[in-house]
């Protein structure tokens, strides 16, 4: 090989020209186990950078080093779709001068493409990679130990920015095909030690929940879906990796094998329990942004009809290509749904941000039938209430909310709700639900959230939503 | 019936929405002695407190000759609980016993007659008392069997078939029967078998009983689904009520279904068939009418 790409970090770094005030990108395909935010940032702190732009497809618990660059000015914005653990907190209790952009996957990819969010410098890890930066999520040889199946998050940053690196711990032989990201678009390969911790970035086998309410809810999901008037041959469906998401796929599945029904494709972050209905004939094409787990990596790694789609491809509004506008059905969860079903992932009932945007508004927007499952209490606190703490999916494209103590169907869609009646569901008014859940748990003091904005939730079509305020202790 | 340890306030408050027949909570061996102050406390919020949706209430509470059980008697009659389930049940005095108890806080509150029993048959002289035992009190509504107590008692230990409960199982239903009461099987505790749950489910309802104890609402499916009637039960059973009523109403005493006579047993069962279809959720009430 006559060219190479492989610099160390600070090289590739030096090289990006990037400057303080910029803005740089990472995706979360490695979850929990990532080590290419901590890594980077903490040696862009080292070279002296400041005021930096952190893009993110997502953070996590793992991101907590990040307090201390904020503190020192190391990074000054961030772009994320989720934010967890100490990091999450700090935010939430007024860290940042800037407020934090939320945005929906398919909301971020649009803004990459559409230059709203302009990324100077992309470091983005991969499971395998060789010297011309042809990176993959996939295993290519022996050595590969951080594997994430799907680059889907980072493809629309490899694709947009101006300078792309790729950080890998797999250095491969020329060619690494099949590629996510082709090294046309790589300016630097800097081989590290890890990109991840591999047992945080995947569970192994399918685990079945013995939960008695999540199987409660799934059974009720799975008779929502069956006689919702879209299960029929060649339907699509999206699931989340929820206990109550993921056991509502074995019921659907049973009613399929029973009444010889075939879906053509499944979308979005893609689990063990899809693959095996795949691998069953069940489900023709795996459409994945996301491979949540190693039977799903393992498959989009070897099987031709399991195919990778970046962000774009999967969730963009602006793009009728996009996999959501297909979507017949998508099973999602909820933190707070309220009675005019608008849902909120993203903020606790302690006002403090604990989760990520993800495609949820993408799915339940573009979808045929979007069902929200989620019980009415957790422990103490209602998840059926008034109204949402923050907004982050309008309730125009919510169809149907699952609960242990009813299903409540939007009024916009009678038509739903008259199935669901004959098929003997107990179909409640939401008002209903909200109401119960006050009757067990009683009337919650409002929140005390100060005059800070923190958050900003942007919809999927560039809009701002909501505004999330610094919660007081 | 479903049971729930009566110091998990989060499993108390949940157990109604997996929709069981009813809900037995627990005072007596779910519940270590540093808790039965506490759980008694806690039976009796519940009870008055949460909504269990029209749920059959039952509480076990303690023998009578442990510093707890009248205790126990006092706070669940006090809390309107419809029936009291009584542990270790062995002779028909103790259910007199019992009855006293509950007469003595009923008169203070001024509700005679309102709270029912159920006796638990856990061990060999409470299986050769059963009858005795089935018909100690008019607020007798059902005999259970305890079986890990009882195989204790008999010096042996619980098998998958069940053959050492037989007899135990027999005698309770036929006093069941003979008393003209309810009877409920024991609880079947590994939750990763399904499969040899469901087999005793189906012993149990072919020996007669009309239900039985659970632990687990992962449970409920199996057992709804062993005792629902199936629909052609059901439609046979509807044929029989319906030529009945016509006989009746014609004036005739014996009918012919089908060019079977149907003598009276055949009716009560197609009568049963019908109630359980109904309870079972299979068959609209109004249907059935």
């Amino acid at each position: 090989m006559r060219n190479t790409k492989v610099v160390t970090l600070e090289e590739a770094i030096r090289r990006s020209g990037l400057k303080d005030g910029m803005t740089i990108s990472f995706h979360h395909h490695f979850r929990g186990g990532d080590k290419v935010v901590n890594l980077v940032v903490a040696k862009l702190a080292e070279m002296g950078f400041k005021n930096l732009h952190l893009a993110a497809s997502s953070l996590s618990d793992v991101h907590a080093p990040l307090i201390d660059h904020i503190k020192n000015g190391v990074i000054t914005k961030i772009s994320t779709s989720g934010l967890r653990g100490d990091l999450a907190n700090e935010i939430s209790h007024g860290l940042m001068k800037e407020p934090v952009v939320f945005r929906s996957h398919g909301g971020r990819g649009s803004a990459i493409a559409s230059g709203e969010l302009h990324i100077d410098v992309a470091f983005l890890g991969a499971s395998s990679c060789d010297e011309l930066g042809n990176a993959s999520g996939c295993p290519r040889s022996e050595n590969a130990k951080s594997i994430c199946g799907s680059l889907g998050y980072a493809l629309p940053d490899a694709r947009y920015a101006d300078h792309v690196v790729v950080l890998t711990d797999d250095l491969v032989a020329y060619p690494n095909v099949p590629k996510s990201i082709s090294a046309c678009d790589v300016e630097s390969v800097v081989v590290v030690d890890s990109v991840g911790d591999s047992s945080k970035i995947s569970s192994g086998a399918i685990r079945d929940s013995k939960n008695p309410r999540d199987i409660l809810l799934a059974k009720q999901a799975a008779k929502v879906i069956i006689n919702s008037g879209y299960f029929k041959d060649g339907f699509s469906i999206q699931t989340g990796t929820g206990g109550a998401s993921l056991a509502a796929v074995k019921y659907i599945r049973e009613s399929m094998l029973e009444k010889g029904i075939k879906a053509s494709f499944a979308l979005g972050g893609i689990t063990a329990h899809m693959v095996k209905l795949h691998e069953e004939g069940l489900i023709g094409r795996l459409v994945d942004v996301q491979s949540f787990d190693k039977v799903a990596a393992e498959s989009i790694a070897n099987d031709q009809m399991h195919q990778e789609v970046s962000a774009v491809e999967y969730a963009s509004a602006d793009h009728i290509g996009s996999a959501v506008h297909a979507l017949d059905i998508v099973i999602l969860s909820a933190l707070e749904v309220d009675v005019d079903f608008n849902v909120n992932v993203l903020v606790g009932s302690d006002g403090i941000i604990r989760g990520a945007i993800g495609g949820h508004p993408d799915t339940a927007e573009d979808s045929a039938l979007s069902i929200i499952v989620c019980p009415l209490l957790r422990g103490r606190i209602p998840c059926v209430v008034p109204k949402v703490t923050t907004l982050i999916t309008p309730g125009k494209g919510v169809d149907v909310v699952v609960t242990e103590y009813g299903i409540a169907v939007n009024p916009a869609r009678p038509e739903i709700a008259d199935r669901l009646k004959a098929a003997g569901l107990k179909v409640v008014d939401i008002h209903d639900l909200a109401a119960k859940a006050r009757s067990i748990i009683g009337e919650p003091d409002a929140l005390p959230f100060g005059d800070r904005v923190v958050g900003i939730v942007m919809d999927r079509h560039g809009k701002v939503l909501d505004k999330i305020h610094n919660i007081l202790d | 019936m479903m049971f729930v340890p009566g110091n998990n306030p989060g499993m108390m408050a949940d157990a109604h929405i997996y929709g069981p027949d009813s809900i037995m909570l627990d005072l007596e061996d779910s519940v270590t002695m540093a808790e039965k102050d506490a759980a008694r406390l806690l039976v009796h919020n519940a009870l008055k407190s949460i909504d269990f949706g029209g749920t059959e209430m039952v509480v076990r509470i303690n023998p009578l000759n442990t510093p707890y059980g009248k205790k126990d008697v006092e706070a669940v009659v006090k809390a309107g609980v419809d029936v009291i389930r009584m542990p270790k049940t062995e002779t028909a005095d103790e259910v007199r016993e019992l009855e006293a108890e509950i007469v003595k806080v009923e008169t203070e509150l001024g509700c005679v007659g309102r709270t029912l029993i159920m006796a638990a048959i856990e061990s060999a002289l409470g299986v050769v008392n059963a009858y005795e035992i089935a018909t100690a009190s008019k607020r007798m509504m059902g005999i259970a069997l305890g079986a890990e107590d009882y195989s204790a008692n008999l010096k042996t230990q619980r098998t998958p078939g069940g053959a050492e409960l037989l007899l135990a199982r027999e005698s309770i239903v036929v006093a069941a029967r003979a008393a003209g009461i309810a009877c409920f099987d024991t609880v079947y505790s590994n939750l990763d078998d399904m499969e040899t749950f469901r087999k005793e489910v189906e012993l149990i309802k072919t020996l007669g009983f009309d239900g039985k104890s659970i632990i687990n609402p992962r449970q409920i499916e199996v057992v709804n689904e062993v005792f629902a009637p199936s629909q052609k039960d059901i439609d046979k059973a509807l044929r029989i009520i319906a030529a009945i009523k016509e006989a009746q109403a014609k004036g005739s005493g014996v009918i012919a279904v089908n060019g079977k006579m149907v003598d009276r047993p055949v009716v009560i069962r197609a009568e049963r068939t019908v109630a359980l279809a109904i309870a079972s959720g299979i068959l609209d009430k109004e249907e059935a009418l």
